[in-house]
């Protein structure tokens, strides 16, 4: 199956701007997949996002998002995905009702209608049903502004679901929101990928959010630092090594020198060592050791690194 | 799909307007204050000078104006709601960015339009003299003011790049036009650099089309009418065309390439 979004050597420098925002970018994102775009604030995941959704055009490259080019066929594009943005794009003067009405009439699903009453009994059953998952029956013709912003949330989820995307964007859809909203958010979001196959990328700096992902593609400064799935990106960038020490250091590496051991300039001194190879190694020394400590970074640690190394770069 | 979309978008304007009622109580009450505030002062130091009805004068003017930079405003106002939550999701709905444009210069129009009538009305209370057949000739004149402005509203919106140009630019651009386009003080002997100023604001045409059509067979037509209401007519109709089609093309075009 083609991936159902392809992204090649995009490339972006906003008018008047010395620097590219995005440097030659490449990946693809599997039908069905749950992707997850990581970066530091200014990264260039807005960027990117924005190209991806058609509202900014790129300077170069090639992004294709459900079949069709963002650049020549934006509004084959738009029909096909949903989006949910940074900053709650519901109107907050409107009822919940007449949000989603509003949507459900962009997106050319039902003939317009001056009101709620005048609609296809098929937008009505559609409304109910929205009503009931969220839980709202009684609140849906209120105005959104009573709306706390957990719900808000999962209304917009809702609401962009209903001219079933087959990729669903989401724009750091979590901040601002407390844990609880954020866990009970993502449990729907699964259960939406599980019934209906919904493509979901996902842009955050949430490393937690991430490690959920298929697949995971790590922007700085404009540029591709690390790619591919969590373990794969893990087991790049994890180094893991044991940091020994001793009151001795002189005879230490003396000892270390003989064992044929590579080990860090400075100490405490780091030295690179499998999990197994572990205990051999601490057998084989015989200075008493001050500090033995091994060191197997999270995600979390990898990623810091990630962005470490690619800022010396 | 298209026109299900222009419609929804106008209808969304319109409602915003019935919920936010300050601001509708403030754009009903503007009016007022122009006609009554500053007519009123403005007369009080003319004195009995003039030989027409002065307070007529100002509320043919404002009615027109009221409309024109109503509209323009609302049009206008889209570039701010870009930059905030709601319009995002308009701009990446496969909607055409026609119709977009399209919707919200009907919307702003319908916004627009309750503002006249409550000028209207503050007229019959304040007892300018409106016959029925005045009324209803004024009506279609309403809505073109509030047509043209909002097409007005839309080439100064496509050609700003944020919104905090907005306020600076709406002061500006609109409120010399209040004076260039006489809906204060007549226009019809100005000197040369001022009369090309005039020439050029939007404006001057709907505020004398208010005026041409009020003050028709009536003996004061001839001190505050300046062109015919066939001339302005026709000069609104060629703006109305061009802001539109330069405009919408500016506006689609900016608003991907940044």
């Amino acid at each position: 199956m083609p991936p159902i979004i392809r992204v090649e050597n995009l490339t972006k420098r906003y008018k008047k701007a010395r620097t590219n925002a995005l440097t030659a970018i490449s990946f693809q994102v599997a039908a069905g997949e749950f992707f997850a775009l990581l970066g530091p604030n200014g990264s260039g995941k807005t960027t990117t996002i924005s190209i991806l959704t058609t509202t900014l055009l790129p300077t170069s490259g090639r992004v294709i998002v459900a079949d069709h080019d963002v650049t020549q066929d934006p509004s084959l594009v738009r029909q096909e995905i949903g989006i949910i943005f940074q900053k709650p794009s519901l109107d907050r003067n409107l009822t919940a009702e007449e949000n989603v009405r509003f949507h459900a009439l962009l997106y050319g699903l039902y003939p317009y209608r001056p009101s709620y009453g005048l609609m296809p009994k098929t937008y009505k059953a559609k409304v109910d049903e929205l009503a009931s998952i969220l839980g709202i029956n009684n609140e849906i013709f209120n105005p959104i502004k009573t709306f706390s912003g957990g719900m808000m949330r999962k209304l917009e989820i809702l609401r962009s679901l209903i001219h079933q995307p087959r990729v669903l964007f989401l724009d750091e859809p979590t901040a601002g929101l407390d844990a609880n909203s954020r866990r009970a958010l993502w449990s729907y979001l699964n259960e939406v990928r599980e019934q209906k196959e919904t493509t979901i990328f996902l842009t955050t700096h949430y490393l937690e959010e991430a490690e959920q992902a298929n697949a995971i593609c790590i922007i700085d400064q404009g540029k591709v630092v690390s790619y591919g799935s969590p373990e794969e990106i893990k087991a790049d960038l994890i180094e893991e090594y044991i940091l020994i020490d001793a009151a001795d250091r002189p005879k230490l590496l003396e000892e270390l020198d003989r064992l044929n051991v590579d080990y860090s300039a400075e100490g405490p001194f780091r030295i690179k060592s499998r999990p197994h190879q572990v205990h051999q190694l601490l057998k084989a020394i015989e200075t008493p050791l001050t500090i033995v400590r091994t060191h197997a970074p999270t995600l979390e640690d990898a990623y810091l690194e990630i962005l470490q190394r690619s800022s010396w770069n | 799909m298209e026109l299900s979309a222009i419609l929804a978008i106008a209808q969304r304007d319109f409602t915003k307007l019935l919920r936010d009622v300050p601001r509708f109580i403030g754009s009903l009450l503007s009016p007022f204050i122009l006609i009554g505030v500053l007519g009123g002062t403005i007369q009080s130091i003319q004195g009995d000078g003039i030989e027409y009805d002065y307070i007529t004068f100002v509320f043919t003017g404002v009615l027109a104006q009221t409309l024109f930079s109503s509209a323009a405003a609302g049009v206008i106002s889209l570039i701010e709601d870009r930059e905030n939550d709601f319009s995002q999701e308009l701009f990446v709905s496969p909607v055409s960015r026609y119709s977009i444009v399209l919707g919200k210069i009907l919307g702003e129009t319908l916004v627009a339009l309750p503002q006249g009538v409550a000028t209207i009305i503050f007229g019959f209370i304040i007892g300018v003299p409106i016959s029925a057949a005045q009324l209803v000739a004024l009506l279609p004149v309403m809505l073109v003011a509030a047509l043209l402005g909002s097409a007005f509203g839309l080439v100064i919106m496509s050609n700003l790049s944020s919104a905090r140009t907005v306020n600076t630019v709406i002061g500006f651009i609109i409120f010399p036009q209040f004076f260039l386009a006489g809906v204060f003080a007549p226009i019809g002997a100005l000197p040369p650099a001022l009369e090309l100023a005039s020439r050029l604001a939007p404006m001057r045409y709907v505020v004398d089309l208010a005026r041409g059509i009020f003050y028709s067979g009536l003996p004061d037509s001839s001190a505050v009418v300046v062109d015919t209401p066939l001339t302005n007519i026709i000069v609104i109709g060629v703006l109305f065309i061009l802001f539109l089609t330069a405009g919408t093309w500016l506006f689609v075009r900016s608003e991907r390439n940044r």
